[in-house]
């Protein structure tokens, strides 16, 4: 089995439509709802995807903003404006 | 015309955040030229460690500093209102028991003030360290860790005005015994070299260890109903994910630079592992002893933070050479103990300690059964028992005895054998004719590779028996001397107010007039 990745986020109205989009754009997601914060496990590759987040929120979105309610997060890392990826490979 | 129009399109395409940091990190860097550069920065060679190219070193959310400032400004703005909305709905009285309370003593002496000691090293280090961008995120970061011991300092001072053993912290923690298991780290880390402290700091203590400090704890502290604690908790950890992210590329990058990186890396990464885990030991018994409404247990943490996820990155760290910390299976085999050895030792000590301690109610202790089926009601729960009755009968057990302490982690010597938990590990070497102890071969091994720092260290214990733990004047031969009393007044505690059992504090006392509500309900249903 591939090793997962995770990203969790404080629990509030500004991460609900960010937990939303990374569900709806990682099939294989699961996720854990702890008090006060959501943990987000994934097999291997995790994708944030901007334009899901802003198709939900109706405004822009800077990915940069993520960190304000981030908790922790697990992989390599690759960013650009419009995706922020999470992998081991 | 054409100006015009330079500016109209110059403002339509704003830069990229890939092209802002680069302008920040490669554009604005210089070369020193009265000086040699090998002198502005004398201290990033002697490690070893061989950098052939800077440039590669990447913040991977690449932040620069308005974005920062912007980001951080916002953070501030969301704690300090909870803080005010906190304050006046009188919060503290909120959580779920008054023991509770004792996590945030030992959370502000103990881990806001290394944050502080963080932020002390991090300054040092992007001072030593010659790249631009290791100096930058070194910057952010040094402030960061300023503004977590600050945030924590301002919420806790709320329960301050409540409860006791939280009047002095920075004052504790330069002198208390068991504070100088978090001091002494950090300075160890800091008196390494610059690459050294950022392995040991950002790399094995924030990626690989902290998640079962600030995850399970401080979810824990929302489960307990203190809005303030989850609030610092989530805002520092909110940098500490930046910090991390940052620990594992700072590894990549060094591993990346030299092959003959690799084994200086993972000697450290050895050497921290075990160090960090040490240091975890306080967070182990806050998780299973002092969260009256407990989350999850240490030994499911570890399971989940280092043994699922942290062997994830070693997984994938294996392609550059790099295996396990040394003596992760001995952190396995201790999961079910750890928090159970730390608390018999606190509460053998808690005379002596600015914190309560006490027996776990019936409940809690089935849980403690039912999270630990192996250990618990056969190593553990008859002497918590046993201590309960002493207590009902008026002799609660306090340890007079001053306890051995590891030359290393400067832990109390109470751990046990990695295969037989009812037998205490000692281990020892010799060096230059004197004898020195270790809790696990761990620390023993850490000792042995750098004897001429850790013969240095300040031992509480040897201080005390020294002489070098008394308020100046102090006459140790007159009549009617008592050490243990003398040693509190230098710690700055209240003696009967901030140390000793739980159920005889004033704080319990207080609680129950304050709030007319138990200060033991625990996981009351």
């Amino acid at each position: 089995m591939a090793d997962s990745v995770f990203i969790a986020f404080q629990t509030n109205d500004e991460t609900r439509p960010i937990i939303e989009s990374i569900i709806a754009d990682n099939p294989k997601a699961v996720v854990n709802r702890m008090p006060a914060m959501v943990k987000i496990d994934c097999p291997n590759r995790l994708v944030v995807r901007r334009q899901s987040i802003e198709a939900r929120i109706g405004r822009e979105y800077d990915l940069g903003e993520l960190t304000i309610n981030l908790v922790s997060l697990s992989g390599n890392i690759d960013e650009d404006d419009d995706a922020f990826i999470l992998h081991w490979d | 015309m054409n100006t015009v129009a330079t500016a109209v399109s110059a403002r339509a395409k704003k830069l990229s955040q890939r092209r802002k940091y680069e302008l920040l990190t490669r554009g604005l860097g210089w070369d020193t030229t009265y000086q040699p550069m090998d002198k502005a920065f004398p201290f990033d060679t002697f490690e070893g460690i061989k950098i052939h190219d800077w440039d590669k070193w990447e913040d991977p959310f690449r932040l620069t500093m308005d974005a920062y400032w912007k980001y951080q400004g916002e953070k501030e703005r969301k704690l300090y209102a909870i803080i005010d909305a906190f304050q006046q709905n009188n919060g503290q009285f909120n959580v779920s028991d008054a023991r509770y309370i004792n996590t945030l003593k030992l959370f502000l002496t103990g881990i806001s003030m290394a944050e502080y000691a963080s932020h002390h090293g991090f300054a040092l280090a992007g001072r030593n360290l010659r790249g631009v961008s290791a100096r930058i995120a070194c910057q952010m970061q040094a402030i960061d860790e300023l503004r977590h011991a600050q945030t924590q300092v301002h919420t806790i001072s709320q329960y301050n005005k409540f409860f006791n053993g939280m009047h002095n912290p920075a004052y504790m923690h330069d002198r208390v015994w068991y504070l100088s298991v978090p001091k002494s780290y950090f300075e160890d880390a800091m008196t390494a070299g610059p690459f050294e402290y950022i392995t040991a700091i950002s790399f094995s203590f924030e990626y690989v260890l902290t998640n079962l400090l600030f995850m399970p704890f401080m979810s824990g502290a929302a489960f307990n109903g203190d809005m303030a604690t989850v609030t610092f908790g989530f805002s520092a950890q909110s940098d500490e994910s930046r910090h991390m992210t940052l620990g594992l590329e700072v590894v990549k990058f060094l591993l990346e630079q030299d092959p003959g990186n690799v084994p200086i890396v993972q000697k450290w990464l050895d050497k921290w592992f075990w160090r960090g885990y040490r240091l975890l030991t306080l967070v182990a018994m806050m998780m299973d002893y002092m969260l009256p409404r407990r989350v999850m247990s240490w030994a499911e943490g570890w399971e989940e933070y280092f043994e699922k996820n942290g062997g994830a990155l070693f997984n994938d760290l294996a392609r550059y050479g790099i295996r396990m910390p040394k003596y992760h299976d001995v952190a396995r085999k201790e999961k079910t103990r750890l928090s159970h050895e730390a608390w018999g030792i606190f509460y053998n000590y808690t005379h002596a300690a600015n914190f309560h301690t006490w027996v776990p109610e019936p409940k809690e202790m089935d849980w403690l059964s039912q999270k630990y089926p192996d250990t618990f009601d056969k190593l553990y729960r008859p002497r918590l028992e046993y201590w309960r009755e002493q207590q009902k009968a008026g002799k609660r057990f306090y340890n007079k005895t001053l306890p051995l302490l590891c030359q290393v982690c400067q832990i109390p010597m109470g751990f046990t054998e990695p295969d037989d938990p009812t037998k205490i590990c000692y281990r020892e070497t010799e060096y230059k004719g004197d004898k020195y102890h270790f809790c696990s071969d761990g620390c023993k091994d850490i000792f042995n590779d750098e004897p001429e720092k850790y013969v240095r260290s300040w031992l509480p214990v040897h201080q005390i028996y020294q002489g070098n733990c008394f308020r100046p004047g102090t006459d140790p031969t007159a009549p009617g001397f008592e050490p243990l009393k003398e040693v509190l007044q230098y710690y700055g505690f209240h003696d009967g107010m901030d140390n000793g059992e739980f159920l005889d504090s004033p704080d319990r006392y207080n609680w129950e007039k304050w709030t007319s509500k138990s200060a033991v309900a625990g996981d009351r249903p």
